[in-house]
């Protein structure tokens, strides 16, 4: 018997696998394909205070290992979640976490306010790490001292898991993650997508409609990898994975270099049972393995010793 | 909707690099409305990682058809499977033709492999409404006509039929018939329907046509493939889960 559970601010989560922003809409949508309740946590699609349209088209091009997106927060807005999709995920058995999104400081601040007032969400994302729009997102992301009061804020206004999403597009994300746990949040979670491009050679033209947008998938797993390590090393908050996770095998590469949870992303839109599945990968190993714990993963990269990977390059 | 992983019974060159797959799934050919489609991960491997969408061709017994034209990197690796291997679909998915709303001549319209919704759309529509079909397709060897009505072609370079486009044939097939309470089934490349969509106004006749756009899930997720509507509340729909069959009048196609 493995001890799935882990622990992010006030939460436990039953197993530590979460599904990422934007990759799982608001959790009815998956329904048909998966027993939702056997995921570690549902992370909704960011909210804003009003619904937004979203990008014009091209929002998504696939590119080697990944794909690239411009959806630019397209969401129903505070109001309709609540009446219309809350209800769905009060019947849930496992944690649901409210992403927020805004283009100004007040508007986190009245969304996650309306959001507090509702039974049945036990926390929230912040994300200030969104690349494709123009006020807010990333632009409050690559700020150290915008990341550290919207925090501030925020965290004047709930006592539930308050969780920091940051956005790799900066020199040093450690920093970035100091100044959200200074601030008072209970975790960060990292990485959010790449600033990327795809050119039409035929029309040499950019792809998608906002010439650049935000790159995740299979090909930006190293760099995920490498940024929750500078994070996980320099803060005591826990860290959450994100970057790339397609199978067990790199969630459990996440938990060694320092996450406590990880989120699947780009991987529920081939497969919306992917955590699930990823989920019970993680416990098959530690059984395998005669790991108690998932707890025991967390942070026990050997760094002291590097290995040959020959075998599995050949 | 379900998720099966199906074997592959039947693959086969229909045409100048065109392909009809069959896939056994009770499951999914239980369930499969005309123009709804099935999202396939072509292989296991991560590149590509994405399913690519087809509209469901045909179904028969507890088999399920797509028809494909190698254009990509998706259909390449589809059009060199063999019966017996193993095909990961999700579908049934997005919003049927209305074949069941009020008319007494259907006329189906294609452009290319648009033409992949229109024998379940004929099945469907049965033998009780007269059926008038319009293919259109660059060269003859690319026209795909089997298990549809009453066809009339038109080829870009004149080789069978018409000699243009499709929707100049249908336009000179409306000036010289008249087609009692018509309603238009269309699937084809966007000018194409761009063009369909004016000459339906024209004529105000009620046009259904179901749009094609890259998505990453097909499932109404990701919220990646937005066409812009007019005159509706939202001004984007998703093709996937809101299509792909749309009132034509209600898309700017621009």
């Amino acid at each position: 018997m493995v001890h799935t559970r882990v622990t992010i601010g006030s939460l436990v989560l039953k197993n530590p696998v979460l599904v990422a922003s934007g990759t799982f809409g608001y959790g009815d949508e998956c329904a048909d394909l998966v027993d939702v309740n056997r995921l570690g946590g549902v992370i909704t699609k960011s909210l804003s205070l009003k619904p937004r349209e979203g990008n014009p088209p091209v929002r998504i091009v696939e590119t080697t290992g990944g794909m690239l997106n411009s959806i630019g927060l397209a969401n129903i807005g505070v109001e309709k979640f609540i009446v219309a999709k809350l209800p769905y995920l009060q019947t849930l058995q496992t944690c649901v976490i409210v992403n927020i999104a805004g283009s100004t400081i007040d508007e986190y601040c009245m969304v996650l306010s309306r959001l507090d007032e509702q039974d049945g969400i036990h926390g929230y994302e912040i994300n200030v790490s969104c690349p494709n729009v123009k006020e807010g997102g990333l632009s409050f992301g690559t700020n150290c001292d915008m990341v550290a009061e919207i925090t501030r804020r925020l965290r004047l206004l709930t006592k539930k898991t308050l969780i920091v999403k940051l956005t790799p597009n900066v020199t040093h994300v450690s920093e970035f993650a100091r100044a959200a746990a200074g601030a008072g949040a209970d975790a960060v979670s990292l990485i959010n997508t790449l600033v990327g491009m795809a050119v039409d050679l035929k029309r040499r033209a950019p792809v998608l409609s906002t010439t650049t947008g935000g790159l995740s998938g299979p090909a930006i797993k190293p760099v995920a990898l490498a940024k929750v390590y500078e994070v996980a090393r320099a803060v005591t908050i826990p860290v959450i994975g994100i970057g790339g996770i397609v199978s067990p095998e790199d969630a459990i590469e996440f938990l060694l270099v320092g996450a406590s949870a990880v989120e699947v992303g780009t991987a529920n839109f081939v497969d919306p049972a992917a955590g699930v599945k990823i989920a019970e990968g993680i416990e098959r190993y530690c059984e395998e393995n005669n790991i108690g714990a998932v707890t025991d993963l967390i942070g026990s990269l050997n760094v002291a010793q590097t290995t040959s990977v020959i075998d599995s390059w050949l | 909707m379900v998720h099966a992983v199906c074997p592959i019974t039947s693959h086969e060159n229909v045409g100048s690099q065109i392909y009809v797959l069959g896939f056994r799934s009770s499951n999914l050919s239980a369930n499969i409305e005309p123009g709804q489609f099935v999202n396939i991960k072509v292989d296991d491997s991560r590149s590509p990682l994405l399913r690519r969408p087809f509209s469901v061709y045909k179904v028969i017994r507890d088999v399920v058809q797509i028809i494909f034209n190698v254009v990509g990197a998706g259909t390449k690796i589809l059009s060199e499977k063999r019966p017996g291997e193993m095909l990961d679909v999700i579908g049934p998915l997005g919003r049927p033709f209305g074949v069941k709303s009020r008319y007494e001549t259907a006329l189906l319209v294609a452009g290319g492999l648009g033409v992949a919704p229109l024998p379940m759309v004929t099945d469907a529509i049965g033998g009780k409404r007269n059926i008038v079909t319009f293919l259109g397709a660059r060269t003859k060897n690319q026209v795909v006509c089997t298990s549809l009505t009453n066809v009339h072609v038109a080829t870009d370079d004149g080789s069978e039929g018409f000699h243009g486009t499709v929707v100049d044939l249908l336009r000179y097939e409306l000036s010289r018939n008249l087609f009692p309470n018509p309603r238009i089934f269309a699937c084809g490349p966007l000018a194409m329907l761009n063009s369909l969509n004016k000459l339906a106004a024209e004529y105000a006749i009620p046009c259904e046509v179901s749009l094609e756009s890259t998505m990453a899930c097909g499932i109404g997720i990701c919220q990646g493939c937005p066409v812009e509507r007019v005159g509706q509340e939202k001004k984007y729909s998703l093709v996937c889960k809101e299509g792909p069959v749309f009132d034509s009048q209600t898309i700017r196609f621009s």
